[in-house]
């Protein structure tokens, strides 16, 4: 297992040296500049100034090369010198959109929060998700598997953009029990927990669902109920594992999804998280904090989906290497 | 099979002699990998007992950020979107100037009740008969909010950083007023000190303008003018702004600043005005969903939202009624350009006749509903003492003409033309969508709607690849001069190619006149081959300030074209019978 | 055989039906045939299929009730045009409109019909896209295998790491300009207006075959490993005719099902684009700009209910007839039920 382990972390730095790369490559083939803006400045010579300070102007190439830290400059009194920072540092350079911070800087004041309330709506949805599929799958062809499948399939079929609106419209303006928005407290993180949450609860309890109706007719269970076994102790310590396997293959991007934050959710409530950041970034071609959270999320990917193959492992006995 | 004997022990044993046969027979279905498991399996192992210490690693997670602002702020204002920049010379978002205002103050700064320029740290000053020469006296008690004084040095200093051209400053063109300060920014001269700003002593700057500028007061109350503190950007660099205690000449100091989260402002206590800063902490909060903000204003969280595009469009007909909504005319155009060097609109006729076939009063009526005027010259009412000219206004028999003699009757043959508009707002859409109505049904003219993102739209803009776009205007200072030199031949905000000599010498002639009355005439007889004879551009309306406060209890807010609220004013009476109660 | 016939007894237990198909003593069903049977069996599955069959009559029947001929005999309300603006203006649903009207007094009932038409067609083309390129990778990689399989899973690592938002935002930038002048040259300008359609069914599809590659390749993987595909190599068949005879007819379940499940999630995605503005360019509409743009008048003062709940119950009720429709088909098309 560790070198299994160890084989798979060996990809992830040149798989992050190419995802920066294209990140990188990417949005600059977007018309527009991030310096562009409704009031052109008075003279052209502001603009090619502002550009040539963020070093817009070079080669792409060498634009990269500086951008990761690989780039010589001359300095005085004589010599070359690295320029400071660079990725290989772990300085993803200063965000050409919010000039008075770096990336780092809006990284780690916006991260924790995304990065809570990503864990909070994982919570729900795996403490909704896995019971009420479980709960749908084991009364097959009763009236309550009829309404479990249906519950899961509606919060499924309703966008967040309307889930939303209409919970803070209930919940907090009109009964009052929650605040409607901003972070704070922790009644502050029931709403966005709720509207990001509802959808993966239902995704969950049908893969769960899916995962158990494949598990149930299995012949070790026939030969596990013929010796006698309890039911509850079939289900519970044989079934259970076996059936949580696709939603624990499906967390891994889950998680890395919901870790970066969500753009409606954290724009509807005003979450100071990274979720705007992506789309707002993009938007206003700020090219340091796009690679940043490109890169960001790519390791979050990487590293859940590694966790979540060997949580796979550890669960399923019967799976071996290739 | 072994025979069963007790129940854990049998079944163990079934089940270890199962996974055997299971693993032996090559599995059929059982050991086929499932279609969602597609990735690379990994090994076998024991039962998984990190549940637990993932639960725990979670539960740390959650709590690691729920917190809240330590004490609660006098006054939390919905300032709009998040500033991008509160450095003075770099700002140049409405919510950036309205945050610089405050830390930052200049030789002027702006009466509440009308925005006018009043003494800030200058507390006096001579003007020379020929309008050419500003003299400003420093106060003697202004000192930063760290303790050391305020000297005319520092306001040479930040007009010099301001126009040099490694600043990079995007409003340096404020200071291409003063003498040689567009030659230093374009590097034309080298020697900063060849500005027309100097420091005569400690206390009193001299300033040299290039023509006689009436509103040069206006431009010395704006945060690019600002003064910033020297010791710190020299020490600093680029992020003097993340070093804390910044230095605040203003009435506010920055005290924290978490980017989308808040702005908190204390009050600076060294300010030479100090004792008339009303509220103590001060937190702006950004938001960019307008029914948040509302939500956020209804429920006690904010006390003021005053940012126009923060108000739910389709529900201004039920907020206007209300006592804490307030919406007042400001210095800001909404306008359509024309692209004049491709045909067809080329031809003034057919730009008259479009011009002439938008019923206003519907988009005001319908769409926008703010209460906003319609607008038939550019430069919106409010600037004293100037009187705008008349447009062009609904006039479909006219404009129907008009198309029949630039060779259209009846909307035949015309080419096909788009009209751009970006997503900054659905407003943009829904006016784009009444307007292509409009002209399909007077002129019989289809025009394409093209939506594009916004910086797609501004180098479509600026590349002049469109034929009719959407746009808009703020004015910088309170003079007619902020709208019209855009439209100068070589002026880059242009954007439409339209050249005009005869405009152009109009312009310039009045920024050289003396005599207010003359240079108001001229500027309005510019505007009038603006608006009237060439008509590049169609104005809609002038924007209105849309704030919510409770004029009851938030006391220092006066509508003004500007839409200047300087924070320094402004306070928040507690409830009658009831402490000021915080969410 | 023993084998067989458990397998099948769980796949009829799966259908949720006794085992008495009479399968089991004729002569032997193709694999598809029996799924078709097994399908025809699941009562929600076949009335979504309906509901779905009834939903694409009625877009594709709409205009003809705009003909004038015929608008004449048929009430007011189901004859305005999606895009003709009138002076009513938010008003609730009523016997002239049947479903309200927005802000510009349209009305909603057909905007709501033609904006679910060019959902559907975002969403199958969107959808049908993500198969093509999809299955071809996931194939290719699953069937070649060793380093290959590699080099191409990774591209796929990669490529989902990357933010889908900032791709369709450049395609729909540098595409849009040149694509519309290309098709207003070739064909005609009002095709040049369907440009920007075009791009978004491109852009959309492109950022959904990612997954799709690599169920397809998990399975292509797994079937590859029941040895059929080594005998038939053995036998002397070549590359392509394994591809096509072997490989494809099994992956049609596993891509059927698939293909079912990716329309709603191409919809929603669609609507998330709205909402950003980057969606569909007006005066055309469809579900999620309805949806984005109703969604923005849930508030506590005045909601105009109509402009949320028609569009989101449609797009509600659509998804939910996909799902279930995709469910059918997985518990139809099951392996398990298939004989070996």
């Amino acid at each position: 297992m560790t070198a299994y382990v160890l084989k798979r972390l060996a990809f992830v730095g040149p798989l992050l040296v190419v995802i920066s790369f294209l990140a990188f490559v990417l949005l600059r083939l977007a018309p527009g500049g991030p310096f562009d803006k409704e009031r052109v400045p008075a003279s052209p010579e502001i603009e090619k100034a502002l550009r040539a300070r963020y070093h817009l102007d070079e080669p792409l190439g060498q634009q990269y090369l500086r951008y990761v830290g690989l780039w010589w400059e001359k300095r005085e009194p004589g010599g070359w010198r690295r320029v400071n920072g660079g990725l290989i540092v772990g300085d993803f350079g200063p965000s050409l959109k919010y000039r008075d911070h770096s990336v780092n800087d809006i990284i780690a004041q916006a991260l924790p929060v995304s990065l809570s309330l990503g864990a909070l709506a994982f919570c729900l949805a795996t403490g909704l998700g896995i019971p009420l599929g479980f709960h749908t799958a084991v009364r097959k062809g009763h009236w309550d598997e009829y309404a479990g499948s249906l519950l899961a399939l509606l919060v499924i079929c309703i966008p967040a953009l309307v889930v939303g609106p209409i919970l803070v419209m209930v919940l907090a303006l009109k009964w009052q029990w929650f605040p409607v928005a901003l972070w704070g407290g922790p009644w502050h993180a029931v709403l966005p927990t709720l509207t990001l949450g509802l959808y993966f609860a239902g995704r969950i309890a049908r893969l769960m669902r899916e995962g158990m109706l494949g598990v149930l007719p299995s012949e070790f269970i026939t030969a596990a109920r013929a010796k006698g076994l309890s039911e509850t102790a079939i289900l519970l310590r044989h079934a259970f594992r076996l059936a949580v396997l696709p939603v624990v293959s499906y967390s891994g991007p889950l998680l890395a999804d919901l870790l970066t934050g969500s753009f409606v959710v954290e724009s509807l409530f005003q979450i100071p998280g990274i979720g705007v950041f992506l789309v707002n970034s993009a938007l206003s071609r700020d090219y340091p904090m796009v690679v940043g959270l490109v890169v960001l999320y790519a390791v979050l990917l990487l590293l859940l989906n590694l966790i979540v193959d060997v949580a796979y492992g550890l669960l399923d006995p019967r799976v071996s290497y290739e | 099979m072994k025979l069963a004997r007790s129940a854990p022990e049998c079944n163990a044993g079934a089940l270890r002699h199962f996974r055997a046969a299971v693993r032996d027979r090559g599995g059929g279905h059982l050991a086929r990998t499932p279609w969602w498991n597609a990735v690379q399996a990994p090994s076998r192992g024991r039962s998984f007992r990190s549940g637990r210490l993932a639960f725990a690693l979670l539960g740390t997670l959650m709590l690691v950020a729920c917190r809240g602002p330590n004490p609660a702020a006098d006054l939390v204002i919905i300032n709009g979107a998040e500033p991008e920049t509160l450095d003075p010379a770099l700002m140049t978002g409405q919510a950036d100037l309205r945050v610089g205002l405050a830390v930052f103050e200049g030789l002027t700064r702006f009466n509440p009740t009308n925005a006018a320029p009043t003494p800030g740290l200058a507390e006096r000053w001579e003007v020379s008969p020929d309008g050419l020469t500003y003299t400003f006296h420093l106060r003697s008690h202004a000192v930063w909010s760290t303790g050391e004084p305020i000297t005319a040095d520092d306001v040479v200093y930040s007009w010099r950083r301001v126009l040099h051209p490694a600043t990079a400053s995007e409003y340096a063109g404020l200071l291409f007023y003063v003498k040689n300060g567009e030659a230093f920014n374009t590097g034309a001269i080298q020697d900063p000190a060849q500005v027309g700003a100097a420091a005569l002593d400690a206390r009193t700057v001299r300033v040299e303008l290039q023509n006689p500028t009436p509103f040069f007061l206006d431009l010395c109350g704006t945060p690019t003018l600002a003064v910033v503190p020297r010791q710190t950007i020299e020490r600093h660099g680029d992020r003097w702004l993340s070093a804390r205690p910044v230095p605040a000449s203003g009435a506010y100091c920055l005290e924290a600043w978490r980017v989308n989260d808040r702005i908190r402002l204390r009050k600076n206590p060294r300010y030479w005005d100090a004792a008339n800063t009303r509220s103590e902490i001060v937190d702006l909060l950004p938001c960019v969903n307008a029914n948040t903000a509302l939500n956020l204003y209804t429920s006690g969280a904010a006390d003021v939202v005053w940012d126009k595009n923060l108000v739910p469009g389709e529900l201004l007909d039920v907020l206007l009624r209300r006592p804490d909504f307030h919406s007042y005319p400001v210095l800001g155009t909404y306008f359509l350009r024309f692209n004049v060097t491709r045909a067809p609109f080329h031809d003034p006729r057919v730009r008259a006749a479009f011009a002439l076939a938008v019923d206003k009063r519907r988009i005001v009526d319908k769409i926008t509903r703010g209460g906003e005027q319609i607008a038939s010259a550019y430069t919106p009412p409010g600037v004293p003492g100037y009187d705008a000219p008349v447009g062009l206004s609904l006039d479909p028999g006219r404009a129907r003409d008009l198309m029949a003699q630039a060779g259209f009757p009846g909307g035949r043959r015309f080419p096909a033309c788009d009209y751009l508009c970006d997503t900054t707002s659905r407003l943009h859409e829904q006016i784009a969508i009444e307007l292509q109505a409009m002209w399909e049904r007077e002129l019989g003219v289809r025009v394409t709607l093209r939506k594009m993102e916004w910086k797609t739209f501004l180098v479509a803009q600026r590349d002049l690849a469109y034929d009719l776009c959407r746009s808009s205007w703020i004015g910088d200072y309170n003079d007619p001069n902020t709208f019209l030199d855009m439209f100068m031949s070589h002026n880059g905000n242009n954007r439409t190619g339209w050249k005009c000599e005869p405009y152009d010498r109009l312009l310039r002639e009045a920024n050289a006149q003396l005599d207010p009355a003359r240079r108001l005439a001229l500027l309005r007889e510019a505007e009038t081959l603006l608006v009237r004879e060439a008509a590049p551009i169609v104005p809609l309306y002038f924007y209105a300030g849309l704030e919510y406060y409770d004029a009851d209890r938030i006391h220092g807010i006066f509508a003004n074209v500007r839409a200047e609220h300087p924070l320094r004013a402004i306070w928040k009476s507690p409830p009658a019978g009831r402490p000021l109660a915080q969410p | 055989m023993n084998e067989a016939r458990t397998s099948r007894t769980a796949g009829a237990q799966e259908a949720g039906r006794p085992g008495a198909s009479g399968a089991d003593t004729a002569i032997p069903l193709s694999p598809s045939r029996r799924a078709w049977r097994a399908f025809a069996r699941q009562r929600a599955a076949v009335a979504s299929a309906v509901f779905l069959a009834f939903v694409v009559a009625l877009i594709c029947l709409w205009p003809i009730a705009h003909l004038p001929a015929i608008s004449s005999y048929l009430p007011e309300a189901i004859t305005w045009s999606p895009t003709a603006l009138s002076e009513a203006q938010f008003t609730p649903p009523s016997l002239a409109h049947w479903l309200g009207t927005d802000v510009h007094g349209r009305d909603l009932l057909s905007r709501l019909v033609s904006g679910t038409g060019i959902s559907f067609l975002v969403g199958i083309v969107g959808a049908g896209m993500s198969l093509l390129i999809g299955v071809l990778w996931g194939a290719l990689a699953g069937y070649l295998g060793g380093r290959w399989d590699s080099v191409l899973m990774r591209i796929v690592d990669i490529l989902y790491a990357l933010p889908s938002i900032v791709f369709v935002m450049v395609l729909m930038a540098v595409a849009e300009a040149p694509l519309k002048a290309h098709l207003t040259r070739a064909v005609s300008s009002a095709t040049g207006e369907w440009a920007s359609l075009l791009l978004l069914f491109i852009g959309l599809g492109s950022v959904s075959w990612l997954t799709m590659a690599r169920i397809v390749r998990g399975q292509v993987w797994s079937l590859r490993s029941r040895g059929f595909v080594d005998a038939s190599r053995a036998l002397g068949a070549g590359h392509v005719w394994i591809l096509r005879r072997h490989l494809l007819p099994n992956l049609a379940g596993v891509v059927i099902v698939y293909l079912a499940l990716t329309v709603p999630s191409v919809m929603l995605y669609e609507s998330f684009l709205s909402y950003l503005g980057l969606g569909i360019e007006p005066p055309q509409a469809s579900l999620g700009y309805l949806i984005a743009d109703g969604a923005g008048n849930i508030n506590a003062i005045r909601t105009y209910w109509w402009l949320v709940v028609f569009p989101g119950g449609m797009l509600a009720v659509l998804l939910l007839a996909l799902n279930f429709l995709g469910d059918g088909l997985r518990d139809a098309w099951d392996p398990r039920s298939i004989g070996q």
